[in-house]
Formats: structure tokens, sequence, C-alpha cells
């Protein structure tokens, strides 16, 4: 560990911070190690090495879209004047970041077929509150408060509920059919006048299409409320189907999973909410506004290059929920997913999302013979399989199926959720996995299912081949050790 | 771009499917079909995307001007070994930690991130880090609704105004009343009011900044937050510069239950306010309703030592509507730069960069003091930024400045309309004394002119 003394000269020598600053202003002691600058490098890449990454190996963690992050994003992300620009810059000095996020924010609201897209939120669950936020305030302004209903599917990712709370709303969790999908007759069982906001996502959890989301649309627009698109899986239908079309009044995308940024070990990540033009008053704040040549204010549609206007941020918003967070944008990340954009154009977009497609059923219909799929039928991006019958008779649960995996080199899919399935394992491939990963991957899962028929044993002791074995949650939970004490 | 399938690859995939072609496999009710392929940029190659990104820089002209801006975005030195080891593809690559045995890396430069801003907070524990600074304030926030039970809080003006706006954006969700203590002649915060304001014990906190947005440093005086506790109303401090940390007296020493704050000079770019990285430490009778995720260390069947993400009852995955809060990605890969950045800088390298960050403040006040018509607003001591009284309005002498390419600082009448006469000016260890020469060049230049009241 570091010795004092062992400092890095990254700095001049500060002068004697008691002659500087009142004494009783001071911390008596800075209880920090110095570190020779080669024990950072060994620790920090012993400690890499031992962490699975996309680049390590194949990644079908369900419902995270853990595709590729192309190397050309991070480069444009440190072009100097991009990375160092301060936020409050002057608006003159500062109008290439505010034109890349113009840009983005036209790309994504004719991608999704909305009206605009505000890129203040941090993450997806974070446009999700400013989404219900956006929501509060609507309702407020044409005079129904009394809407405090959100109606969440139970196959809803667990943010849903959560984001829901923190706005003061109710939640109604609603049943899926034997399909999997939503009743647009169920939901006209409980869509009525104390709906606000309906939040589905499409395909759902279960990987499926809900094919008759417009149905369910008109139910929950007659009864008056909004509908709300969970982005978190619109890398299964980029370019092909628009949430806008749907019916669809707000959405929000996790730039993270559709547009390439990398997840980082759990962030940052970027969250746009987009709206209906009826919702754009109550947009987040600053909202970035284009103007033309003669200083006239540009409300585009669809997409539009941005040379040829010049940019504003608009704080002066009167019906605006306000700021979500510190500053305007997570902005390296919108140059990443701009950079992806350009990368792909509108017609590799279509493309990425029909090669996910792809992907994800083509190792539902080579592992479907050795484990149960509740849903066998042609799924989007991802699908679920229980390993509820494995479970019955060999003892091997989904849980146990994910740590094979990993003694396998491949990380393990989503396990038990959506919480209807049980024994659930929820595989997302992604499109930039090869046919060869694919296959290995099949090969890998049906000897793990083999294994666990013949000798159960030996996929239960699972994993062995990793830096540590199982680990004792509840003594983390139970004895919570959450830092080193000097 | 970066999908690897041949034509003959899809034929096959496509058969074992049993599909005839892509289109099929994703085909839509004629209700929801695209009417026309969507309108969006033609696709470019690398050297064409290189191309446009150069076309952005070149429009931003701001990195190339001398610049005294902070305010809650802070351009210190990164020594390049940040990068070099953070943009490993196998950090940058994964993704939250749920499978601890693959993890373990990741999972123990968290705990050292906890471990760090435990100990620079002088708190018992810390999280894994949340968005930014204004949300790790309105999360400190509904903690204190939590634990007491109260729907009301009382904010510092001298809180930086965008993580009071971000407060108020999430206060009308949980319909939490916010109301402010004044700021007072000397850049602190007013105390003169709060034991009224604390008599009825409606607030569930009161929250304070320091070094506040006046750079002022705002530590309660001693035996304050004993009285504040005594009403069971909970201490919040707000760090919107972490680099103060490791120079003025710990949050926990006067008083602080809950530090939120912002590490963004830790080891991370300004990037144009974002990605940053928020932070909330806390005394360990706070530990359960801390939000998103926290790293523990405990053993694996062999009795190893082992790290794993723990005490998640209280998130949003398991607790669904009944969690501390929505979080679900918070901002680890920012907490990992800040924590190779403490390992590398240490204890000596952080004790120079803040005493660099005072000196150099205090010859640039000196400096832009000692021209006619320029005072400082205040004179509690200040860390890394003060409050200068110009001659006139503020955005007339920034105007002024911004054309002999200089950002001045923050015009503070922005947001305090009584105070439009001032600039919150900062300095960091990259502040040179050329700069802080051509920056009272400048200033001599214009009073004349900028002093006319626009």
């Amino acid at each position: 560990m570091g010795q004092e003394g062992r400092a890095n000269r990254y700095l001049p020598r500060g002068p004697q911070l008691d002659t500087l600053l009142p004494a009783e202003t001071l911390r008596d002691d800075l209880p920090l190690p110095d570190n020779s600058e080669l024990d950072v490098v060994r620790h920090f890449t012993r400690l890499s090495q031992k962490t699975f990454g996309i680049d390590t190996a194949f990644y079908p963690l369900g419902s995270c879209t853990m595709k590729y992050n192309p190397r050309i994003n991070d480069a444009m992300a440190n072009v100097p004047a991009l990375r160092d620009a301060h936020p409050f810059a002057p608006d003159a000095a500062a109008q290439g970041p505010l034109a890349v996020m113009w840009e983005l924010e036209r790309a994504l609201a004719s991608l999704f077929g909305m009206a605009a897209f505000s890129l203040n939120p941090a993450a997806g669950a974070h446009a999700e509150l400013a989404a219900l936020l956006i929501a509060k305030a609507y309702f407020k302004k044409i005079g129904q408060p009394q809407r405090n209903v959100v109606i969440v599917p139970d196959t809803a990712h667990g943010t849903n509920p959560a984001s829901a709370a923190m706005v003061g709303f109710k939640v109604v969790s609603l049943k899926s059919d034997a399909q999997g999908r939503v009743d647009p007759d169920e939901m006209r069982k409980v869509a009525g006048p104390d709906t606000a906001v309906c939040m589905m996502t499409n395909p759902n959890t279960l990987g499926l299409f809900e094919s008759r989301i417009h149905e369910v649309a008109d139910v929950v627009h007659e009864a008056g409320g909004l509908m709300y698109y969970d982005g978190a899986n619109a890398n299964a239908l980029m370019g092909n189907t628009r949430p806008g079309d749907m019916g669809f009044d707000l959405m929000h995308l996790n730039l993270h999973k559709t547009f390439t940024i990398p997840h980082g070990g759990g962030g940052a990540g970027a969250g746009p909410v987009g709206v209906a033009a009826h919702l754009i008053p109550f947009l987040p704040t600053p909202v970035v506004r284009a103007f033309d040549a003669e200083g006239t204010a540009v409300d585009a549609s669809g997409w539009r290059d941005s040379g040829e206007f010049t940019f504003a941020l608009d704080f002066d918003r009167p019906d605006s929920i306000g700021p979500m967070r510190s500053f305007w944008s997570n902005f390296a990340h919108m140059v990443r997913a701009l950079a992806y954009t350009y990368a792909n154009g509108g017609e590799g977009l279509t493309n990425v999302s029909k090669l996910a497609v792809l992907n994800a059923n083509y190792i539902r219909v080579n592992i479907t013979d050795v484990v149960d799929i509740p849903y066998p039928e042609i799924n989007r991006h991802e699908f679920v399989a229980s390993a509820q019958s494995l479970k019955r008779e060999t003892g091997v649960r989904a849980l146990d199926i994910g740590k094979a995996l990993l003694d396998r080199g491949y990380h393990a899919p989503t396990v038990y959720f959506p919480l209807i399935v049980p024994e659930c394992l929820m595989i997302e491939p992604t499109e930039t996995e090869s046919k060869e990963t694919l296959d290995a991957f099949i090969a890998a899962f049906r000897e793990i299912v083999a294994t666990a028929r013949a000798n159960p044993e030996a996929v239960l002791a699972t994993p062995i081949n990793t830096a540590v074995g199982r680990i004792d949650e509840t003594r983390a939970a139970r004895q919570p050790d959450l830092r080193w004490h000097p | 771009m970066y999908t690897p399938h041949t034509p003959a690859d899809i034929e096959a995939m496509l058969a074992a499917i049993g599909v005839a072609s892509l289109d099929d496999l994703v085909r839509v009710p004629d209700a929801l079909a695209l009417r026309a392929p969507v309108e969006v940029t033609p696709q470019l190659s690398e050297i064409e995307i290189a191309d446009r990104f150069r076309g952005f820089a070149e429009r931003t002209t701001a990195p190339h001007y001398t610049s005294f801006l902070g305010a809650g975005a802070y351009r210190h030195y990164i020594p390049p070994v940040v990068g070099a080891l953070a943009m490993r593809g196998e950090f940058l690559t994964s993704y939250t930690p749920y499978q601890a045995e693959v993890s373990q890396g990741y999972l123990q430069a968290i705990y050292e991130w906890q471990t760090y801003i435990a100990l620079l907070t002088g708190l018992d524990v810390a999280n894994a880090s949340v968005y930014d600074g204004a949300t790790a304030l309105a999360e400190g926030v509904i903690m204190a609704v939590n634990a007491t039970g109260r729907k009301a809080v009382l904010v510092s003006a001298a809180v930086h105004p965008n993580y009071r706006a971000v407060l108020r954006t999430y206060a009308d969700g949980l319909d939490l009343t916010v109301d402010e203590l004044p700021y007072a002649s000397d850049g602190r915060t007013d105390l003169g009011s709060l034991d009224a304001a604390l008599a009825d014990q409606r607030y569930a906190a009161v929250v304070v900044q320091s070094p506040n947005v006046f750079g002022a440093i705002d530590a309660l005086p001693a035996g304050v937050a004993a009285k504040i506790k005594t009403t069971k109303t909970v201490v919040i401090g707000v760090v919107a510069e972490a680099m103060s940390l490791a120079a003025l007296a710990t949050p926990s020493s006067w008083g602080v239950e809950i530090c939120v704050g912002e590490g963004q000079s830790f080891g991370n770019a300004i990037a144009y306010g974002g990605p940053h990285v928020g932070f909330i430490a806390a005394t360990s009778e706070h530990l359960r309703r801390i939000p998103g995720r926290l790293v523990g260390k405990s053993v694996d069947v062999e009795g190893r030592p082992a790290y794993v993400l723990t005490l998640q009852a209280r998130e949003q995955h398991i607790r669904r509507e009944k969690a501390t809060s929505n979080i679900c990605t918070n901002q680890a890969h920012c907490a990992l730069c800040a924590t190779i950045y403490l390992a590398a800088m240490g204890k000596t390298g952080l004790r120079d960069c803040a005493a660099l960050n005072v000196a150099r403040t205090q010859e640039l006040r000196e400096r832009v003091t000692a021209l006619d018509g320029f005072s400082a607003r205040f004179d509690a001591p200040t860390f890394n930024e003060f409050a200068l009284r110009v001659p006139g309005r503020a955005a007339g002498v920034l105007a002024a400045l911004e054309a002999r390419q200089i950002l001045g600082g923050l015009d503070l009448g922005r947001f305090y309309p009584e105070l439009d006469d001032c600039i919150l000016m900062t300095a960091t260890e990259l502040t040179s004394s050329a700069d802080i020469d051509r920056l009272v060049t400048a200033l001599s230049e214009i009073p004349a002119r900028a002093a006319a009241r626009v």
C-alpha cells in the first residue's frame, strides 16, 4: 500500500494551507495513501483483468443490450474542444456542443416518431421520472390534477413503478394475457378518469411484440390518459416501426443500450425523453433552440443538418417541469450517440434492429428442445427461457445455468426477470455477435443442460474458473462492510 | 456498420428459424408499418465522421479562451494515467456487476471509491455514486424526508442555484415544500432566522453548501448542527467542488449527517456539463435509506475475500414502488476515473492541488480588486472562487471580456437579481499568472464603457 512521501509530481508544490486560510476552516488530517504511478497502474490493470466486459466475451444480458461499443465514439468524445467546453460558456462560444445536441434530438425524433426530445435526463430511470413529471404538470395545466394512477403491465421494468412512486402516482399492475401481452379489453377495465399514464415497453420484457398496442393506446386515450413508451427495448424496432405511430405520447431511450454508449460498469448512461407536440412546453430546461440566418426560430420536424443554423439554450419556459440535473446533458455521451447515428444512417439502424431480432430467434430455436420456452413464437431482440422443468428434474436452477456459463467464458443472461416467468433466463444477444459466437454459446448452453441431467452437482458447484466462487450474500447484507477503515 | 453477418449467415439463420426473410421476421401489423423509411443522417465513413466532429470543434471557441468559469464544473489537471487505465475495455464495456464472480475488479474499485468518499467527508458510508451533484442533493433530501416523515426542507439561498432548481423539480413530484434561508452580508448563510424556523419541527432537513455558490466557506458554526438535531431535523451538507474536501474541515466535523456532492473535479472532464459524478455519504444510521448501488465485502464459498452488490432490498428491481429511489444506472465509470485519480494524486498531490487552488484564487482576488471600481462583494474566506463586484452590470463586463477571448466567470445576476453587478470568478491550479495578467489588462481597459447601466 502507499507510503507518505511516495507522491507523484503532477503539480508544483503548493504552499502550506494554514498560511492561506484560518486554521478553524481546515481539516486536521487527510488519511489517504501516496502511491507510485506504477503501483496505481498495476493495481487497476489487475482489477480490469478481474472484470468481464463486452470486449472480453459474449454478454447476453437480457434487457441490457450489451452490444459492441465502437471506438470512434470515444475518440470523438475526446476531441479537446468538445471535452473541455464549460456548460456556462456563452452560447456563441459553444455552438459545437449545441449543434451536436440539436442534431441528435432531430435524429431521435425522426427515428421514433416524436415531436421533440430533451437530452437532459441522465439515465433511463431518470427520464422515466422526467416523463411522469411532465404528465403531472400537463394534467395540472389542463385542470385534471385528480389523475394519479399509473398503469404498469406485470412485465414492466422495476424502475417503472419506482419512478411512479417518486411523482406521487399510485401504481396499478395489469396482468398479461396467456400470450404474454396486454389485452385491450383488460386495459378497458382499469383505464378511467383517474388514469394518468400507462407505461409500456414494446417489445415487452418477454421479447414479444405487443401487436395490439395501437388498440391499447386508443383505450388509454379515450379514458383521457397518456401513453408512455419505456425505450429499454428500442433496439428491437429501430427503423422498422415507431413508438409515435403506435400512439405513445411520451418515451425515453437508453442511449447506453441502443446507441452504443459504453455501459462503463453501470453508468454513466443517458436517457433522452421524447414527447408528442402537445407536451413540448413541459420538457425539462434548458431546451436547445435553432435559428436561421435571419435569426428566425426554426421549429424543425424530422432530420436536419445543423450546419446552416445557430443555436441557443432556452431557460425561459414557464410550463417546464424545470431542470432534472446540474447541467444540460451527459454531453460526452451525446457525441458518442451522434457518432453512432452517423456510422449507420437510417438504413444501417434499420438493419441493426433486424439483425438483433435474427440473432435472438436463432438462439431460441437452437435451445428450444433442452429448456422450457414459455412463449414459443417469433420473438424480437430478446426472449425468455425457463429452467422450471430442469429444476424439478435435477435441482439445477436458472441461477446455476448462469454460473455455469461464467465458467465457460460467457456472461450469464439476466435471471429471474421478468417476474412472471418462474426460473427465468432472459437472453439478448444483440446484432453485433456473429453466427460463430452464437453457435459456440448454444453449444455451451446445451452442454450445461446435458451435464445438469447427468451430474447436477457439477453444475451446482460452478463457477470454479473465476476469480472467486459463489459469494456469501447474506453475510454481505447482515454485516455490511462497505469501506476500508484506516 | 458493426454487424458481422454475411448473406450466407443470414440465409442459414433464417432457415433455422423457419422464416423466409428478415422483413418477415420483424413484420408488424399494417397499422404500425412505416409509410416511408425514416429520414435521418446518411451513413458516413469514419473519415467523414471525424470531419463532422472537427466541424463541431471549430464551432466551439470557449476552450480556447482564458477562462475563470467554475460554479459547479471545474477545470483541473487530469494525469494521463487516469484515462489510460479507465479506458481499458474490461472497465469500459462491462455493465452493473450483477454477476460478482466475474466482476471482482470493478466491485473492488467501487468499494475503494466508497472508501475514498467516506474518508474525504469524514462520514461512515458512501454509495456507488449517483448522477451528479444536483440529483445527489434531491436524493439526500428524499432520505431525510423518509427518515423524518416531514414534507418540507429548509435550504440555504447560497446553495448552487442549479441544485436548488433540480430540488424544486423533484419536490414538485413529491409535494415537498422548499423554503430558503437568506445569505448574509459576508456571503455565508444567514442563520439568524434558524431558531424560529425550526420551532415547529416541520422541516425534514436543513441544507447548507460549503464552499457555497459564492465560493465562501460556509460550514455551520460550532453548536449549530447540534441545535438543529435537537429538533430531529437532518443536517445535509452540499459539496459542489470536491477538491475542497482535501483542504477544508470535513463535513462530518461540523455536524453533517448526509453529505451530497459533485465529484467531477476528481479526474473527470467538464465535457459541457456531463457525465459528471454525484456522491452521497452518510452516518451509518442512514445506511438503509441510501439510494442506488452499494458494494460490500464478504467471502466466497472457500472463505476468500469477495466483493458483491449488497443491501439490494432497498432498490427498485426488488422493491419496485417501495424502493428508496428509482435509480438503476449510476455513474460507475466516472467514479472509477475519480478513484484512479485519487490513487494517483495521493494525499500529497491532493493537498498540493487544494493549496494551489486557494493560492491562485487569492492572487486573482488581490489583482482584480486592486483595480479602480472593482471590489470583493463578500469577505468570508473562500476556496477557489469568489464574487467580484464590478462597475456597472456584470453582463456588460463579461461581454466586453468575451470580445477579448476571456470568459470572466458567471454572471451572478442570472440567479440573484440583486447581484447583477457581481461575477463569480474561479481560479484553479491550471490558472496561470499570465492568465491573470490578461484579465487584469482587459478589465482595466473596459470599465468606462461597461459601467453604463444597460
